[in-house]
């Protein structure tokens, strides 16, 4: 008998579940830590909604004295600035995204299927940008970008996108590629079909799920960057997070409410084509540490 | 012969694109803030190598300050939303009516941007927020200039208040990752051979999620060392966050402030790095017992 059978032995019950039966210490702390975590995360979207329909809103009022329409007509209307920066934020992250995959599915196949030489070496580089500040790159790289005269230009903008994007595309597609088995393509092969055929039809579907996940999370990291836009745009390219922070510095509530309403819509959209994805478990959830 | 050239040649080249991103913008980012750092500097026509810069930042007093209020937000933020992942991850772990929903809850905000969430956290915290107009009607206090600066604060408290709010749930979703697949049997059997449900929590389980919680802590510690929006957004005008100060320096009228501006970046990039081998260092020793 192992020692765990002698233990489970006289009962018919695990304790972890003993422990659920009953109003104990136990239950009011595990209540104190769900309602804090409800509140947490919840509380500091709700003055976002809230300003965004407020027009006098000074305190002491809990609630708004004057309600309006005011920030979002502003944010919709095409002479305002919001138009152009969302089309700019869009084509960027949009362009970032294709790039990526085009970039990911060779490395990720690289990756996850094959050994080879320096392979430590590659992941080291590949998860480097994970790691340092942004800021530092795009300080460094700036001058260069001047000279070569991708310094405010919207092609600029996108490759310096490309850098915090990469780590985890190659990551997602190097996951997906361990978990692929190429001999399908080998059969595709000896029944004919030529390498472009194999892989509209083999290998693609096989790693289409793995594709929209990666390109989601690449469109949200793209979509999210502050700074190399700042220091590489040069205040030409204005994205939305530019857009953003100039509100929230001018203090215009309502307007800066509305926009980070607009700002968080693809993440929400993220969320519910992935809310499965999102266990832990995947490795690619270490990129939400950076956006 | 062609065809073993082009076999050996396969991997380097489907690595190649992905490698390209990597050395020609990242790591020739990296070099040329070092050389920048060092005065290299062709285009205002400075070719000499010199330590100026640094011996320059390490004798300025704004230096120090911003560094130490960065080591200061980044381990209030690491130690602090790390504990608070482990209570939660314990809590959902278990199993209790309305799970499902908190937990999506939970994972809610990962994909928030940051920005957002700074943008929440002003309307909540600042003198006139949310939470002072609460402490208005409750009588606890009677104008603006009462409530606790907590917003462009000394002690960074919004700063922190925002990293928690991201990076708790990011911490705590690995954590529970790591729970769900080690089960509930080590920390059963524990408490029935007599060990308290601390006990069981300080010598079963916690070593268990130890590699887990030291790997997402380290993520969280450079991520909010080296992060430049929130402490931009929420931060005072002085002293600043380090990652803040090299930015207003690098973007000062003055070019002469550059090499500073890119001698604080190489420093909170080599700062960064040296962690980040240590960690290793000891995520391998601590992996071999």
């Amino acid at each position: 008998m192992t020692l765990e059978q002698a233990a489970t032995r006289d009962l018919a019950i695990p304790p972890s579940q003993i422990a659920e039966t009953g109003w104990g210490w136990g239950q009011v702390a595990r209540w104190l830590v769900v309602v804090g975590i409800i509140v947490g995360v919840l509380l500091p979207f709700i003055p976002l909604a809230v300003w965004s329909f407020s027009h006098r809103w000074y305190f002491p009022a809990l609630i708004p004295t004057q309600w309006s329409m005011r920030a979002w007509h502003y944010v919709f209307s095409p002479g305002s600035q919001v138009p152009k920066a969302l089309g700019y934020s869009t084509v960027i992250a949009l362009v970032v995204t294709l790039l990526s995959i085009l970039i990911g599915i060779p490395a990720g196949r690289a990756m996850g299927l094959h050994r080879f030489r320096g392979k430590t070496l590659v992941e080291f580089l590949i998860l480097a940008p994970t790691i340092v500040p942004t800021i530092a790159v795009a300080m460094g790289i700036h001058v260069a970008f001047i000279k070569y005269g991708l310094a405010d230009t919207l092609l600029g903008v996108i490759l310096v996108h490309l850098i915090p994007v990469t780590p985890y595309m190659v990551m997602i597609m190097s996951s997906v590629f361990a978990n692929y088995d190429p001999e399908y393509e080998e059969q595709a092969r000896t029944l004919g079909a030529n390498p472009v055929r194999t892989f509209i039809y083999v290998t693609f579907p096989a790693i289409l799920p793995g594709i929209v996940v990666g390109g989601l999370f690449s469109f949200i990291i793209s979509w999210s960057q502050y700074v190399l836009t700042l220091l590489i745009g040069g205040g030409r390219v204005i994205t939305l997070p530019l857009l953003l922070f100039s509100f929230a510095g001018s203090g215009d509530n309502p307007i800066t409410a509305a926009l980070s309403i607009v700002f968080v819509a693809p993440a929400v959209i993220f969320l519910i084509v992935t809310s499965r994805y999102l266990t832990g478990e995947n490795a690619a959830i270490g990129g939400f540490g950076k956006i | 012969m062609i065809a073993l050239w082009r076999e050996r040649l396969r991997i380097p080249l489907m690595l190649s694109p992905a490698l390209a991103v990597i050395l020609v913008l990242f790591m020739s980012g990296l070099v040329l803030g070092m050389m920048q750092s060092v005065g290299y500097l062709p285009i205002i026509g400075r070719y000499e190598v010199t330590l100026d810069a640094y011996r320059k930042i390490f004798s300025r007093e704004d230096f120090y300050r911003s560094l130490s209020l960065t080591v200061w937000i980044g381990f209030a933020s690491t130690v602090l939303s790390t504990i608070l992942a482990i209570i939660c991850a314990m809590t959902l772990r278990q199993t209790f009516r309305g799970k499902r929903w908190v937990t999506f809850i939970f994972q809610l905000n990962i994909p928030i941007p940051h920005i957002v969430g700074a943008i929440g956290i002003l309307f909540l915290f600042s003198q006139s927020g949310f939470l002072a107009r609460l402490a208005y009607v409750a009588h606890i206090i009677n104008e603006p200039s009462d409530f606790p600066a907590l917003i462009y604060d000394r002690y960074a408290i919004g700063i922190i208040l925002e990293y928690l709010w991201k990076t708790t749930c990011f911490t705590g979703v690995i954590v529970l990752a790591v729970l769900q697949s080690i089960g509930e049997d080590y920390e059963d059997l524990a408490r029935t051979l007599g060990a308290s449900r601390w006990q069981s929590f300080r010598y079963v389980v916690l070593p268990l999620i130890m590699p887990g919680i030291l790997s997402s802590s380290i993520l969280v510690f450079a991520f909010t060392f080296g992060a430049f929006e929130i402490p931009y957004l929420l931060g005072q005008r002085y002293p600043s966050a380090l990652p803040v100060l090299a930015f207003r320096n690098y973007t000062d009228v003055d070019l002469n402030a550059r090499p500073d501006a890119m001698a604080m970046s190489v420093f909170i990039a080599v700062v960064i790095t040296v962690l980040i081998f240590i960690y290793m260092k000891i995520t391998r020793t601590y992996l071999r017992e």
